[in-house]
């Protein structure tokens, strides 16, 4: 076993194919870890870990929070809603802060696009990118890949659709680099509105057709509508996209084949994927979560190990 | 580079077999006992002892599981090279069994303390025993013994003990190389 050939994980774009496998290899003996009866491993007792969050995260935040305090690091938390940034502090000034009182890790969610890699430049600190703006979100492509090796055996050769809103998702692009770094094939499908306009130069196929798309794939990765990103109106109605890009249990089975699905959370149910479809033995979504925790608890450990 | 042989393959067979009768001697049908191989090369000793009590001595089902320290290890950011994990696998609860952790090298008796924090993991022992093939005397870090031990060696710090096992691509023997 090698170690990182980084010292941050900023985005996957950062990493090679070793990392990845070193990275999920690591994940297997914390997936046994966490179904122990004592689910803690004393190995990061000296370590503290801050996690910075400037935008909302439930699952995300849950998860990093668990995976730290499974390998017994010291944590502290921090919001943006509750904080001196409201204040007019900078960035760089509010991490220093928190530096200053010895942290060694900090994990990091930001609404700016760049801030994982800003702030690894100014600061001393081993810095986890849990999402900047509409640009990566790392961990979570990881978990995705972990559990497609997980339920497909492996990630090379295999077909993965990415549906839905793929301009304003970081976990599109994630995927799109971690897949293609193993060999997966990759597919975008959403309203053209949603499509990034040079997303091909990323050697991805386009496609606008959910039926065509589906009947090409081994996996579906069904993303949600970001409402919240949106400043103009990119689809008529919601109603209309459901119906033009929503998966249900009716079109799962009027496929040739059973195809995976996948959705990296929050679900709205009824709108990119029906409640059946959502609870279906097709359906890896709560394998995710799960993995979730032992994907962030190798690259928090792998990270860990190159602190001196 | 010196290189002494300790033991030859036949000389580990009579040993092996010695351990064996001398555990059977303590735990009788091993109903209430569970062997643990420590993680990575306690196992084949782990393996050897189980097929020597099956097979000679007819004792069947015997609970074995293999333990992996890694995480539990003193010293994390320590070392030069990073610290390599291993599986764990043990599919049977622990708690008021007779364990025997099983290791090929005893010497400063650190891994064997993180096997006995990883352990706890599982539930709560009724007791823990140490059973190594090779017992490296005078260079323990810690107050820990083996209750069973194959051969007693005076190694000074600049040498080494090296098991190998015909299961890992070479043939039953121990050697003491000088670093």
């Amino acid at each position: 076993m090698g170690e990182l050939s980084v010292n941050h994980l900023l985005g996957i774009k950062y990493l090679n194919k070793q990392d990845i496998k070193l990275i999920f290899e690591t994940a297997d003996h914390f997936k046994e870890v966490i179904n122990r009866p004592i689910k803690k491993v004393p190995s990061l007792r000296d370590i503290t870990i801050a996690n910075l969050f400037f935008e909302n995260s439930t699952r995300t935040k849950l998860s990093f929070e668990l995976a730290e305090k499974r390998l017994s690091a010291d944590i502290i938390n921090f919001s943006a809603s509750q904080s001196s940034v409201k204040k007019g502090e900078t960035l760089i000034d509010t991490v220093n802060n928190i530096l200053s009182m010895k942290v060694d890790m900090v994990v990091m969610r930001h609404p700016n696009p760049g801030a994982g890699v800003f702030l690894s430049k100014h600061v001393n600190a081993s810095i986890i990118n849990a999402g900047d703006g509409a640009h990566e979100h790392p961990t979570q492509a990881l978990l995705d890949s972990y559990s497609i090796r997980e339920r497909l055996g492996e990630v090379k050769g295999k077909k993965v659709v990415i549906v839905g809103d793929i301009l304003h998702s970081r976990v599109a692009l994630s995927n799109i680099f971690a897949l293609q770094l193993q060999g997966a094939e990759v597919m975008v499908c959403g309203p053209k509105t949603l499509i990034p306009k040079y997303i091909n130069k990323l050697g991805v196929k386009v496609e606008t057709n959910l039926i065509k798309a589906l009947n090409w794939c081994d996996v579906a990765n069904m993303l949600r509508v970001q409402n919240e990103r949106m400043d103009i109106s990119y689809f008529p109605t919601t109603r209309e996209y459901t119906q033009q890009f929503g998966v249900n249990k009716d079109l799962l089975d009027s496929l040739d084949k059973e195809i995976t699905i996948m959705h990296p959370g929050p679900i709205n149910r009824g709108v990119e994927i029906t409640s059946d479809v959502a609870d279906s033995k097709q359906a890896i979504i709560l394998d995710q979560v799960q993995n979730g925790v032992a994907i962030r608890m190798a690259v928090i450990y792998l990270l860990a190990s190159k602190i001196k | 580079m010196s290189q002494k042989v300790l033991l030859n393959a036949k000389e580990i067979n009579i040993i092996l077999h010695r351990l064996a009768c001398q555990l059977i001697e303590k735990h009788t049908n091993f109903s209430e006992t569970v062997l643990i191989g420590l993680q990575p090369r306690g196992k084949y000793l782990a393996n050897r002892l189980i097929k020597i009590l099956s097979e000679d001595y007819k004792i069947k089902n015997i609970q074995l599981g293999y333990l992996d320290i890694t995480f539990y290890r003193d010293d994390f950011r320590r070392g030069e090279k990073p610290l390599e994990a291993n599986t764990t696998d043990i599919n049977f609860i622990v708690e008021n069994k007779n364990i025997v952790f099983i290791d090929d090298v005893l010497y400063t008796g650190r891994s064997i303390r993180a096997a006995l924090t990883a352990i706890q993991s599982f539930g709560r022992p009724n007791e823990i025993e140490l059973l190594t093939l090779i017992d490296r005397r005078f260079s323990r870090h810690l107050p820990i013994q083996p209750n069973y031990k194959g051969r007693q060696v005076d190694a000074i710090n600049n040498e080494k003990v090296i098991v190998n096992w015909k299961e890992n691509g070479g043939k039953d023997s121990v050697f003491l190389i000088e670093k």
